[in-house]
């Protein structure tokens, strides 16, 4: 035996530590479950950290009413067969509750009001902390995040007071009402998070892998026909085999022409690529930093 | 590929303008890390800026402010994979006002890679970031003296450099120094080795943080388990399990050893190992693992498994260099809570020794304040006992940070020695 761990094998080991001290330092922390590759590994990730025991975690799930039936159809599956606790807050009802207000105009979604929803759901679920599967590498904003991240009780983010993180010594101490988001893969890429998954043979909506759909060419983004979307005059309808690399609404969540239908061929694909990974994401591009914006209000 | 390559965390410092984000920039973009939309991006911007060149530096500049400013304030993680290692840099501030993070980059780093100006020569914030890296026992330090361009690619100021610092470096605690002349704007000796300097014979930046050894760096001799929390499980499929999640700080452990539980000194028998695969023989460091006994004990988070001979000390008084990273100064008598691995205690500062003069290094004897950023030897009184090595030991089980309890900040954080 070398005594040695390759790099899969201490990022694992690094996100189980991270995961047990949220259990062991919170009172009531969930998994923010997207439906996305992401959190289905931090879900995979609890699984293992807290075998042969349950995960001791509900999942969250922040349903814009935009999601792909593909990725709910998965969630409702992947809760069942793990046999853990789903819990869904609606955007609908914070839009009926009017904490809300549906955006309006040609690129109308609902992205930025999941923050709302979210923030809505973890106090009336009563949770103190959410575990997601945010990465550094992903976007400018995330790559200053720590793995435990203060939220005030408005449930800002501010980048420029973040406490010191240092060595392992994670800090979840928090007032009355405030909370904190946990990302136990900050150090994954996402090659890593795709390696990761061959070498686990996790199950992933089918979304991810590359099939036949009508699409909506708008622009130089592809996105999947649905009737959530407010159809604009330069629209093109066509029939495309794509695939999806990241997966939000469908409103925003941009589609890539490809033929890799396996991991080891979105593996492949993505080692020849050369557009970032959120390059396709129609949220990230209002601004230069709307993501950090987004961040500060409470977006995951 | 994937079986063999490994993890490699190394964190970045130097001083205002000195190229540090142009440096990353540079070793992202000649590796090829840097996606074909982002490029396009940064180019855009230069040209908004009036540069016909691609500022590198836009690269990692991550946060409004810092755009706004053109300064880096915070640490930042930035990822880049060779074939031969994937790594993982802490990129931190360079200014004296942001120690802190300088402090944090360096905490989980394997190297530290310091920028020296070409034109200025060894400065203030050289010593000080160097003294921060030996202080944080970093083992290996590259000193990139860049802008070389600016000097005419002269052998001599480098070499003056060489030697300026090594006058001063031989008295800090790194094993290992290296130097290289670089252009991170133009690229020589940064991923591509340089043709305008056919004086230096040495390995590029990334050759060389290719090739350093981190694999010693593990301890597998003393093995330290805190507990983060037990695992009890009792359903159809399993009966009766009750182990202990944690991470292996150091050491090795196998099934059959004897073990001693710390506080308490009851002794017991592993009797199972699971790990992220189902049940092991034995484990080792930085593995993640739930430890089960052959005896019923009461063990909770907090506490730590040793083995019967080879223990961590058990201490109530401790002697320990901290750094202040809270912007409020310490009030003398504030009682804080200590977080040692798993495991916290109240506990208060009862002497400040001395404090260093972070400009000259030198320490000062007297001193009663302590402010952002300052870094004393200081003694702790604790409220209970906790298990320790010393830091130059033992990183996990030699660190503690300091939480104040009405704040809850970690307003320092500490190495014993």
């Amino acid at each position: 035996m070398s005594y040695r761990l390759n790099y899969l094998e201490e990022l694992e080991a690094e996100a189980v530590f991270v995961l047990r001290e949220a259990f062991a330092q919170f009172e009531h922390p969930c998994i923010l479950f997207s439906g996305g590759k992401d959190s289905i590994v931090v879900t995979h990730l609890a699984a293992k950290a807290f075998a042969p025991g349950p995960i001791p975690f509900s999942l969250l799930h922040i349903d814009t009413g935009h999601n792909f039936p593909e990725t709910i159809q998965f969630r409702d599956e992947l809760a069942a067969r793990l046999n853990v606790r789903l819990v869904v807050g609606k955007v609908e009802d914070s839009i009926q509750r009017q904490t809300v207000q549906e955006e309006s105009g040609p690129n109308a979604n609902r992205n930025r009001a999941q923050s709302i929803t979210l923030l809505e759901s973890m106090e009336s679920f009563g949770f103190d902390a959410a575990i997601g599967g945010g990465r550094r590498d992903e976007e400018k904003a995330r790559a200053k995040e720590r793995f435990f991240s203060h939220r005030d009780a408005f449930g800002q983010w501010d980048p420029k007071n973040q406490g010191p993180e240092i060595w392992h010594l994670y800090n979840g101490r928090k007032n009355e009402g405030e909370q904190f988001r946990v990302f136990p893969i900050s150090n994954w890429t996402e090659l890593d998070v795709w390696e990761y998954i061959q070498k686990e043979n996790i199950s992933l909506p089918s979304l991810y892998f590359a099939h036949q759909r009508p699409c909506v060419k708008r622009k130089d983004t592809i996105l999947a026909q649905s009737s959530y979307l407010v159809p604009h005059d330069t629209d093109e309808l066509l029939d495309l085999h794509v695939r999806f690399r990241t997966i939000g609404d469908m409103t925003i969540s941009g589609a890539m022409i490809s033929s890799a239908s396996t991991v080891s061929e979105i593996i492949a694909e993505l080692k020849e690529m050369n557009q970032s990974e959120r390059g396709n994401r129609a949220d990230d591009f209002r601004s230069e930093s709307s993501m950090e914006d987004r961040k500060k209000e409470g977006y995951f | 590929m994937i079986e063999t390559k490994d993890i490699i965390r190394f964190t970045t410092a130097g001083s205002v303008d000195d190229g540090k984000s142009t440096l990353i920039g540079r070793l992202l973009y000649d590796c090829h890390q840097i996606p074909q939309d982002q490029i396009d991006l940064v180019r855009r911007i230069s040209e908004r800026k009036g540069s016909s060149e691609i500022d590198l530096s836009l690269f990692t500049d991550g946060l409004k402010d810092e755009r706004a400013q053109g300064i880096t304030i915070d640490v930042a993680y930035r990822y880049f994979t060779t074939e031969k290692r994937k790594f993982i840099i802490a990129d931190t501030p360079g200014h004296l006002q942001y120690t802190r993070n300088m402090v944090t980059g360096a905490s989980t780093a394997n190297a530290a890679l310091i920028l020296i100006d070409a034109r200025k020569g060894v400065v203030e914030q050289t010593r000080r970031h160097s003294f921060i890296a030996s202080l944080l026992q970093i083992k290996h330090l590259i000193v990139c003296v860049n802008k070389m361009d600016l000097v005419e690619f002269s052998k001599e100021a480098f070499d003056q450099i060489v030697s300026t610092f090594q006058d001063f470096s031989a008295k800090l605690a790194i094993v290992d120094v290296q130097f290289i002349p670089v252009s991170a704007l133009n690229g020589d000796n940064i991923v591509h080795r340089s043709e305008n300097m056919p004086w230096y014979q040495g390995a590029t930046l990334l050759h060389t943080l290719e090739h350093i050894s981190v694999a010693n760096e593990l301890n597998h001799i003393d093995f330290r388990f805190p507990v983060q929390h037990p695992i009890r499980v009792d359903n159809e499929l399993v009966q009766d399990y009750r182990a202990y999640a944690g991470k292996l700080e150091s050491g090795i452990v196998r099934v059959g050893d004897e073990v001693i539980i710390l506080p308490g000194n009851q002794a017991s028998k592993v009797k199972s190992i699971m790990g992220m695969n189902g049940p092991q023989m034995e484990a080792f460091a930085p593995q993640s693992i739930s430890l089960e006994l052959t005896d019923e004990l009461d063990i909770s988070r907090g506490n730590m498994i040793v083995k019967p001979n080879n223990q961590a000390e058990e201490v109530r008084q401790l002697s320990a260099m901290i750094c202040w990273m809270s912007s409020q100064a310490y009030i003398p008598g504030r009682k804080y809570i200590l977080r040692h691995t798993t495991n916290e205690v109240k506990a208060m500062i009862k002497s400040i020794l001395y404090v260093y003069d972070m400009k000259s290094l030198k320490r000062v004897e007297e001193q009663t304040a302590l402010q952002t950023n300052d870094i004393a030897r200081v003694s702790l009184q604790l409220a209970g006992p906790i298990y320790i090595d010393e830091y130059r030991k033992n990183k996990a089980t030699g660190s503690f940070i300091l939480m104040d309890e009405q704040s809850n900040q970690t307003v320092a954080v500490g190495m014993i020695s």
